[in-house]
This record gives C-alpha cells, sequence and structure tokens, in this order.
C-alpha cells in the first residue's frame, strides 16, 4: 500500500523538454509577443482571465506536477485571497498591489496551516483532505459576515496603481495583469530549476529514497505545498481587479476541480501546459456559456478522455513527439523512467 | 454587569431540541455511513476513490423520483429497482472506462470518476434543473409516535433501522461469508486469487456494482427527507470524504462507527453552535490528523 501510495502518476514522468536552447528562446519570443499584442486581437478581459486561471492552474501544478501531490483544493487558496483583495479594496480603499499582497498573504497563511495538516496523508488521502479543507473555507465564506454571502463582494473598485495610474483604463490593467502572470511564472520557473526544486522531483520520484539521503521531506513537501498556495492566492487577488468581483463561485470544489482541469489537459508537470490548459478551458468556456451545464458535461468528458488516452496533455504530447522526431533513429521510448539530467 | 447570563440560558436548549437534533444527526450519520461503507469497499477492491459516489447515491434518488413520476411505481419497490438500475449503470462503466486506469496511479481513478461524476450530474441538471423536487413518505410510514420526551416521526425510525440493518448486513458479507473471504483475499493478493481459478476481474466488477447499489439505496431513503435534485450528491461527497479520511478506510466497522458518530456530533453542533454545524466535520478531520493521521481505525498512514 505504502509504495503504491507514493509512486507518481506515470505521466507526471513524461519531463523536461528535449528541446535545444534556442529553440526555447524563439518558443518565448514567440509568446511573449503574443501576450503583447493579445489585446489588440482578442477581449482583453479574455485573455487577462486565462491569464489569471493559467497562473491559478501553474501554481497548482508546481504541486501535482513536481512533488506528485494532488490537491483538490486549490480552490481555498485562490478563493480567500480574492475576498480579501476584494475586501481590502472596497472597504479599506487599499492600493491595488497592497490590496494584492494582502490577499497572497492570507493564502500563503492558509497554505501554511492545510499544508501542514494535510502532508501527513499521501496520495488519494491527500487529494481527499485537501478538498475537505477546502469546504470548509467555502462554508466559512457562505458564513462570514464580510464575504457578502450569495452575493460575494460586487463591484470592487479597481483603484489607482501605486496611487497614481487609474486602472480602469483596460489596457493599462491587461499589462498590469500580465506582469503579475509574469512574475509568478518566473518563481515557478526559477523553482522547478532550482537545487529546491530538484529534491522536490526527487521526493515525486522516490521519497523514502529522498529521505534516506538525508533530506527533510515533510519540509520539503511545505514550503512546495506554501509556495503553491500563495501563487494560487496571487492569482485569485489578481482576478479580483479583472472581474471587480469575489464570490462563492472561487471557493467551491467545482473551481478547485476546474484548476486540475487544466493542468490534466494542458500536461501535468510540464512547465507550459497549465497555460495551454488554461487558455483553452478559458476559451471554451467562454464560447460555450450559452449551454449552460452542457459545459459541465463537457469538463467532465474531458477528464474522462484526457485519464484514458491524453495523460501526457497538450504540451506533453508535444513534447513526446519532440523527442521522437529529434531521436528518429531510437525505437519510440514511450515514458523516460526519470527525469534527463539538467538542461 | 451579568448581562452574559440570558446568553447561557438560551444556549442550553430544550430537550426537545436537542433530541430532534440527535435525530436529524443519527439519519445523516445513517447516510454518511452507508456511503462512506460504499467507498471503502470499492476501495478495498479497486483501489480507487470513487467520487462519482455522489452522483450514484443521487442517481438513486433521481430513479426513485423518476419511477414514481412517470411509471407509477413505488417507494417501495424501488428500494430493489433504483439500487439494481444504478448498479448496472456502474457495471457499465466500469468495464467502459475504470478497469482502464486500475494499473495506473490511484489519482487517475479518482479523476475519472471525477469526470464521470461531473458528466452525470451535468446531465441530470440540464433536464430537471438545480432545484429540489420532492418525494412523498410512503403511506405506511407517515406519522409519528410519542416516545414522551420527543415525537419520532416513522419514516425517520425507519432510516435508521433499515440503514443499520444493510450496515450491518454489509458487514457480515465481507468479514463472515465464504464470498466475503474470496473478496478480502482478492483484496490482498488477486494474482493469486485468480490463480486459485475466481474470476477476479468479474469479482472486482460487481464490487463495484455493489457499492455503487448501496450509495443508490442510500439515495432512495434520503429521497423522502431531503429534497430529490442533482446537485445532493456533490453536496454529501465531501463530507464523506472527510468521514473517510477520519475513520480510515482500512475497516468495514470503522466505516460504519464513523459515520454514525459524525452524524451526532454533528447534529449536536446544530443545537449547540449552529453557525460550525457545517464545518465541525472538517475540524473534527483536522484534529484527528494532528493526533492520529492513520484514521482513527486505520492501519497504514
Amino acid at each position: 500500500m505504502t509504495s503504491a501510495e507514493n509512486a507518481a502518476p506515470a505521466a507526471l514522468r513524461a519531463r523536461e523538454a528535449g528541446l535545444s536552447a534556442r529553440w526555447r528562446l524563439a518558443l518565448v519570443a514567440f509568446f511573449l509577443v503574443l501576450a503583447v499584442a493579445a489585446p489588440y486581437v482578442a477581449y482583453p478581459v479574455v485573455v487577462m482571465q486565462a491569464l489569471c486561471f493559467a497562473l491559478f492552474a501553474c501554481a497548482f501544478n508546481l504541486l501535482v506536477g513536481y512533488v506528485g501531490l494532488l490537491s483538490f483544493g486549490h480552490a481555498a487558496y485562490f478563493g480567500s485571497a480574492s475576498y480579501i483583495t476584494a475586501y481590502a479594496l472596497k472597504a479599506w480603499g487599499f492600493e491595488p498591489v497592497t490590496a494584492i499582497l494582502a490577499g497572497t498573504a492570507v493564502a500563503a497563511l492558509l497554505g501554511l496551516v492545510f499544508g501542514w495538516l494535510s502532508i501527513r496523508r499521501q496520495g488519494i488521502y491527500f487529494a481527499m483532505v485537501t478538498l475537505a479543507l477546502a469546504q470548509m473555507i467555502f462554508f466559512v465564506a457562505e458564513e462570514a459576515r464580510f464575504t457578502g454571502g450569495e452575493d460575494g463582494i460586487q463591484g470592487v473598485p479597481r483603484g489607482y496603481l501605486f496611487g497614481a495610474l487609474d486602472l480602469s483604463h483596460s489596457l493599462l490593467l491587461y499589462y498590469f495583469v500580465l506582469a503579475v502572470f509574469l512574475i509568478g511564472y518566473a518563481i515557478i520557473y526559477r523553482t522547478i530549476h532550482s537545487p529546491f526544486g530538484q529534491v522536490l522531483k526527487a521526493i515525486r520520484e522516490n521519497e523514502p529514497r529522498a529521505i534516506s539521503l538525508g533530506y527533510k521531506t515533510e519540509r520539503y513537501k511545505l514550503l512546495a505545498f506554501i509556495l503553491s498556495a500563495t501563487l494560487a492566492g496571487l492569482a485569485g487577488s489578481t482576478k479580483v481587479l479583472v472581474f471587480q468581483l469575489a464570490s462563492l463561485t472561487d471557493v467551491t470544489w467545482q473551481m478547485s476541480g476546474d484548476v486540475v482541469l487544466m493542468t490534466l489537459l494542458g500536461g501535468l508537470g510540464t512547465e507550459f501546459g497549465p497555460v495551454v490548459g488554461a487558455f483553452i478551458l478559458v476559451t471554451m468556456e467562454n464560447r460555450l456559456a450559452t449551454y449552460g451545464s452542457w459545459v459541465t458535461v463537457i469538463e467532465g468528458a474531458i477528464f474522462v478522455f484526457c485519464v484514458l488516452v491524453f495523460r501526457r496533455g497538450v504540451v506533453g504530447e508535444i513534447l513526446a513527439l519532440a523527442r521522437r522526431f529529434a531521436a528518429p533513429k531510437r525505437a519510440p521510448t514511450p515514458v523516460p523512467a526519470r527525469p534527463a539530467p539538467g538542461p | 454587569m451579568l448581562d452574559w447570563l440570558p446568553h447561557i440560558a438560551i444556549h442550553i436548549p430544550p430537550t426537545q431540541a436537542l433530541f430532534g437534533q440527535l435525530l436529524i444527526g443519527l439519519i445523516n450519520g445513517a447516510f454518511y455511513a452507508m456511503l462512506s461503507l460504499g467507498l471503502a469497499v470499492i476501495f478495498g477492491m479497486l483501489n480507487i476513490i470513487n467520487f462519482a459516489h455522489g452522483a450514484q447515491y443521487m442517481m438513486g434518488a433521481f430513479c426513485a423520483w423518476l419511477a414514481l413520476n412517470y411509471l407509477g411505481i413505488g417507494y417501495w419497490p424501488a428500494l430493489i429497482v433504483a439500487p439494481l438500475v444504478v448498479a448496472a449503470v456502474s457495471v457499465v462503466l466500469e468495464r467502459l472506462f475504470l478497469r482502464h486506469v486500475y494499473r495506473l496511479d490511484h489519482l487517475y481513478g479518482l479523476l475519472l470518476t471525477f469526470g464521470l461524476a461531473l458528466i452525470i450530474e451535468g446531465v441530470l441538471r440540464n433536464y430537471y434543473g438545480s432545484s429540489g423536487m420532492p418525494y412523498t413518505i410512503p403511506d405506511q410510514l407517515t406519522g409519528a409516535r410519542n416516545l414522551g420526551f420527543m415525537f419520532l416521526p416513522n419514516y425517520r425510525a425507519w432510516v435508521i433501522v433499515a440503514s443499520l440493518a444493510v450496515c450491518f448486513g454489509t458487514w457480515f458479507l465481507i468479514e463472515r461469508t465464504r464470498l466475503g473471504s474470496y473478496l478480502r483475499a482478492a483484496t490482498e493478493n488477486p494474482t493469486l486469487v485468480q490463480a486459485f481459478g475466481i474470476n477476479v476481474p468479474r469479482m472486482v466488477m460487481l464490487t463495484y456494482a455493489f457499492g455503487a447499489a448501496l450509495a443508490a439505496l442510500a439515495g432512495v431513503m434520503a429521497a423522502p427527507i431531503y429534497q430529490v435534485s442533482p446537485l445532493m450528491g456533490s453536496d454529501i461527497i465531501v463530507v464523506v470524504f472527510a468521514v473517510v479520511v477520519i475513520g480510515g478506510m482500512g475497516s468495514i466497522l470503522g466505516a460504519i462507527v464513523s459515520g454514525f458518530v459524525l452524524g451526532v456530533v454533528e447534529g449536536l453542533t446544530k443545537v449547540f453552535y449552529p453557525e460550525a454545524s457545517n464545518t465541525v466535520i472538517f475540524v473534527v478531520m483536522a484534529i484527528v490528523l494532528l493526533v492520529k493521521p492513520a484514521g482513527l481505525f486505520g492501519r497504514t498512514a
């Protein structure tokens, strides 16, 4: 039982791009240009929504993809940060960055407590514990007075960035959201490629061995959990500026499920997968908004499809193709047993 | 200066309210017990946490409601028919989807059944909306009897007795019969059991169907108490997960006991501190994680 609980999903081991540095640079440049140009070709609000969810999914992926811990309650950090930020902006008249930091700090604190509790269990128990703890936050948000119950906190003012720049200007807001996303993404990127990130991957692959090598794995797991919760909170706080709203939707288990789906669809444990997944799902939800609950049915179907035949996700499949393309002579290697040595 | 006194007086509830909430707690506990029991049985055999368990519970209630309103099939036949229908659907789900993930990490089973739950819930919500629909108590069980200290509605008494019987029956089936010993043996070592000529894949399939039927039976019994709605399953499943974490999935008896106890704890919280009644089970879970991470009846961490 214990060994099975420790084993990370096979597809999680499909890892690390075999892409050369030049390709990487080209891709990064391409996506940066795309990101800067996006508000001129698409609805800025939709792109901003996608960016917030992309950051949320990346934060979630840090935990599931690199530590092998599936949290089914990430809505708790996303949602509570969004409530705090909304309240700080509306009731206390905070400056936007301070309000975002306040929300993020609360998410970090929550991540500390919940992470400390939930890393006592592994595998599916971990998923159930995080889900249950998040549901507790949902009920608290429903009952507490400052959250506005069913109505949520509506009509949140966007305020003036650093007290000077009016964020109700949609282009300015877009570039602000983009900057937040890039900062969050950079933090995750640095974490993954740091010695700390290497230890996390070691824990994912074989926790008993990491322990026997002298790593206090509990501490690493907790730190990763807090970091993940914090960045999920950053995403939730930023979302408030976009929609001027914090509501119960942000803390439901459906929200936790959505972020799992985004990551799964984009590619668990791939650096860029969650971003792709978030953009696909946000686009889909906006296109199909008129179909009501059929969106739920489609989401469920995507879950089933991904689990059964598409476990690597979009980015994972592309990387696998690229690998096969790069080494046509070798027999197709399905999934490497362990991550390739550093870049 | 002593204005806190009346507050205390208010918080000492009349016995009527106390026993009333205790009864509601027992009823909720009965459903928690039946659902966590099914989860434990399925997990033991399939190594899958069945997220669709709530959906199967809801389908049970829905089957009863549909049978009554479209086919004129009443409560008593529904107690048999609905679990059979849900079990049949679950067999199809197992053959089509679930059996492909047994060899993968547990998490994929969770994600797959989560997806299935979304599909089932979404489809029913499209056709029946998300508001609750009433299901009348069968004639034989209407009314209540006076126990002296409280009124006990007959239907609620029936639910408690019936669920206790079902729980005990399941425990007996698994722990005390030959079939149960096959099951337990196959949980420990499926290859060896298969070598003895027992069709383990079929047993796995039937176990899933049995767990789902248990959930559906709970759903039928719940239909007259709660409203029948596509959302009723997802409302309860998260709480049942917490119950499972508290009890640990190692033992059948543990699932039953923790289900009933936590229902009662929830009911009592409603009397003494109503604001916390929704969260108390999660708080208990957190405390159990601190004190005994493996769960109260769990064998491994």
